[in-house]
């Protein structure tokens, strides 16, 4: 390849991405060598800020479950849970994780080290039971943060009202009290100004995760929400307040904006601009997107990239003058976008719609997630009373490849295209 | 006169449509699908060749539909089953809004426009409950053929239940209640009333409005269509050629083709 400047900045950020990505895994295998442990937390709201300010590595077990999906065996480390009693029905993130444990860390990007501390929320019920096993099978402290929800169908408790302030002094409360255990965890003092220095490098990856995603209104949209969109959410999640990570998004709003201005898009022929609802099919991650890029189809936004980013995709800034009142603020706000991202997907989708030109909605509701999918069909249903783009409902897992049928899946896909493209022939008719 | 053929390439069977210019249908055949699925587009096609009384070279244009779609290695072009039935559904009954369409393994419910376009579609999801292959199954434990069913379950007097969802289980409940004494024909209204219920439900999904097709190869069971009409509680349109209505639907695009390809040089030949 000629080291052209398009050669250099086009596609920098899946490279790079998915070099920093190997790199957080080897120090991670390295932790694991040299029997360190590490923090145990989730997409939606890790407090990778307090973990990072206190030195802990952090492990998301729901990334390391996926890549065993990405890197075609997670049957094994299903079979292995469900050998030991673990049903076909229970969350396929949980069972691959199971495995791991049990295999004392094996994974196929490396070693996972043993956890210290497991520090979660409210926003999936699966965490709270998952984390329950660590506690049982390695004697640690888990952590539930609480984040109340914005009731949404009730009384919304917004920023600026009353309700917010409580909510949000109960979410400070719940900082604190983490702080203090984090401390006994390690045996380190905590240090205000080290968190001041990680909240700034999460400030600067929030606002170009957000300029980021903004640029795809863009046609052509320069980047896949599905595809490259999980590479940019691995390092979102993972290198998030460090220097490292912030630089990364800043490299990649560049890449983004050099596409714009050159009308690069990540198809040839951009035909049909769609929006992703759910959690990826993992099993065929990259057959699942072509399945929809073959008939010119691109996804441009998805829910997934606002609630696995733990809502990163609203460019909270930090206050470094207070800085846990306004983590407080940046998490309940965060989280609970993440929560309704998820279980509210109509109002994001409908915003979606309106601000990224889309052409066509693809709900895929994934067997072992409940959590996930239960609403999906409902939602699906309120969107279509209230605007007039098609959608296609398509189910399948994001782990468990038994129940992933690629020929019925294509047959859908393809039906679903030759509507779309009969309703633009109409539409163009009148 | 021109001539257009859909080659319906389904799970089971295959059927083959050939129609003239006039959207009439003048040859039609229904295999088997067997192991050999290249083999069965083309047998198909042949029979149905021999059916119109046309050479090959008279038809124009194919397209080949169903699962086995890019095995009709002598089509044109290739459309989804679902797209096909929708059209072939409104082009035999011009007020259809809903089709379900109930073949081997997979029962769809398509919400259609006037011209048979797809508004919404839904099928059965990775498990053969509620389809064709529920009866196969019902057939093999009470020994009845296929053909006999809807006559045999017609006959019912107290019907009974079957609750399990799942086409292999069926098979083993049906056996029990057998042991228990219970009649042949009031096992199989039960099962047919089980599919009915199943496929109702795939169909709200995308909204049952009148009128209702009912395509595919199960149309030919009696049982069904009155078992889906009264849990429905509306009649269904269900023709002879039913059952052909993918490779119908495939033969009118095949068609639509033909008219638009010609159409240019007709308009240089009328300027």
């Amino acid at each position: 390849m000629n080291s052209t400047p398009e050669n250099k900045i086009v596609g920098r950020g899946n490279r790079d991405g998915a070099a920093l990505f190997r790199d957080w895994y080897n120090d991670l295998s390295q932790t694991a060598e040299t029997d360190g442990r590490a923090a145990y937390v989730f997409v939606m709201g890790s407090l990778n800020e307090i973990l990072k300010s206190f030195d802990m590595p952090v492990v998301f077990p729901e990334i390391n479950s996926l890549q065993t999906a990405v890197r075609r065996v997670a049957h094994d480390y299903l079979d292995e849970a469900e050998d030991h009693g673990y049903s076909p029905d229970i969350c396929g993130y949980v069972k691959a994780d199971y495995a791991v444990q049990k295999r004392g860390g094996e994974h196929p990007m490396g070693k996972i080290p043993k956890p210290s501390i497991a520090v979660l929320t409210n926003a999936c019920n699966t965490y709270i039971k998952w984390a329950e096993i660590w506690e049982r099978m390695y004697d640690i402290p888990i952590f539930t943060m609480d984040i109340p929800g914005t009731r949404q169908g009730g009384k919304p408790s917004l920023e600026g009202s009353v309700d917010f302030e409580n909510d949000r002094r109960y979410v400070e409360a719940q900082i604190r009290e983490l702080i203090t255990l984090c401390e006994k965890v390690t045996g380190k003092k905590f240090d205000i100004d080290k968190l001041r220095e990680v909240l700034k490098n999460t400030n600067s990856l929030h606002s170009s995760w957000e300029k980021v995603i903004t640029l795809n209104q863009n046609t052509p949209a320069v980047f896949n929400a599905l595809t490259d969109g999980t590479i940019f959410l691995g390092v979102a999640n993972g290198l998030k307040g460090t220097p490292e990570g912030a630089k990364y998004f800043k490299e990649l709003v560049e890449e983004m904006e050099y596409k714009v201005k050159n009308g690069i898009g990540t198809l040839t022929e951009e035909q049909y601009r769609l929006v992703f609802v759910g959690v990826p099919c993992y099993p065929i991650f990259r057959r699942f997107n072509e399945l929809f890029t073959d008939w010119g189809g691109t996804f441009i936004n998805s829910t997934y990239l606002w609630f696995a980013s733990g809502g990163a995709n609203r460019g909270f800034q930090y206050d470094l003058e207070d800085p846990i009142k306004s983590l407080s603020i940046g998490l309940l706000m965060s989280v609970r976008d993440a929560m309704d991202s998820m279980f509210h997907q109509e109002i994001m989708v409908e915003s979606m719609v309106k601000d990224f030109k889309i052409d066509g909605i693809i709900y895929h509701p994934i067997k072992s997630c409940r959590t996930v999918s239960t609403g999906l069909a409902d939602s699906r249903y309120h969107l279509s009373k209230k605007i007039d783009v098609p959608s296609l409902f398509i189910e399948s897992d994001m782990m468990d490849r038994r129940v992933v049928t690629e020929a019925q899946m294509k047959n859908r896909i393809d039906a679903y295209f030759e509507g779309l493209a009969s309703r633009r022939q109409r539409m163009g008719a009148h | 006169m021109a001539y257009a053929a859909g080659v319906d390439v389904g799970s089971t069977q295959t059927k083959a449509v050939i129609i003239d210019e006039n959207r009439k249908i003048v040859g039609r055949a229904l295999t088997d699908t067997g192991a050999n699925v290249i083999q069965a587009a083309q047998n198909c096609f042949a029979i149905a060749l021999k059916d119109s009384g046309l050479p090959e070279e008279e038809v124009e244009y194919v397209i080949g539909t169903g699962y086995g779609r890019y095995k009709v290695t002598f089509g044109n072009a290739q459309i989804t089953e679902i797209s096909c039935h929708g059209r072939g559904a409104v082009h035999m009954f011009p007020k259809t809004k809903t089709v379900v369409d109930m073949g081997g393994q997979d029962t769809k419910a398509i919400s259609v426009g006037p011209d048979g376009d797809i508004i919404d579609f839904c099928m059965n999801d990775k498990c053969a409950a509620g389809t064709g292959r529920f009866l196969g199954a019902a057939s093999m434990a009470l020994d009845i053929p296929l053909d006999d069913l809807g006559p045999t379950a017609l006959k019912y007097n107290r019907p009974v239940k079957i609750s399990t969802t799942c086409t292999v289980f069926a098979e083993s409940e049906v056996l029990s209640w057998l042991g228990k004494g219970k009649k042949i024909e009031d096992i199989l209204w039960g099962v047919h009333q089980s599919i009915a219920s199943r496929s109702a439900g795939l169909m709200r999904r995308v909204g049952v409005e009148d009128e209702v097709t009912f395509t595919g190869g199960v149309t030919k069971n009696v049982a069904m269509v009155k078992a889906l009409e009264e849990r429905l509680g509306k009649q269904l349109n269900v023709s002879d050629d039913s059952h052909y209505m993918g490779a119908l639907g495939a033969s009118l695009f095949a068609l639509d083709h033909i008219i638009s390809s010609r159409t240019p040089q007709l308009e240089k030949e009328n300027a």
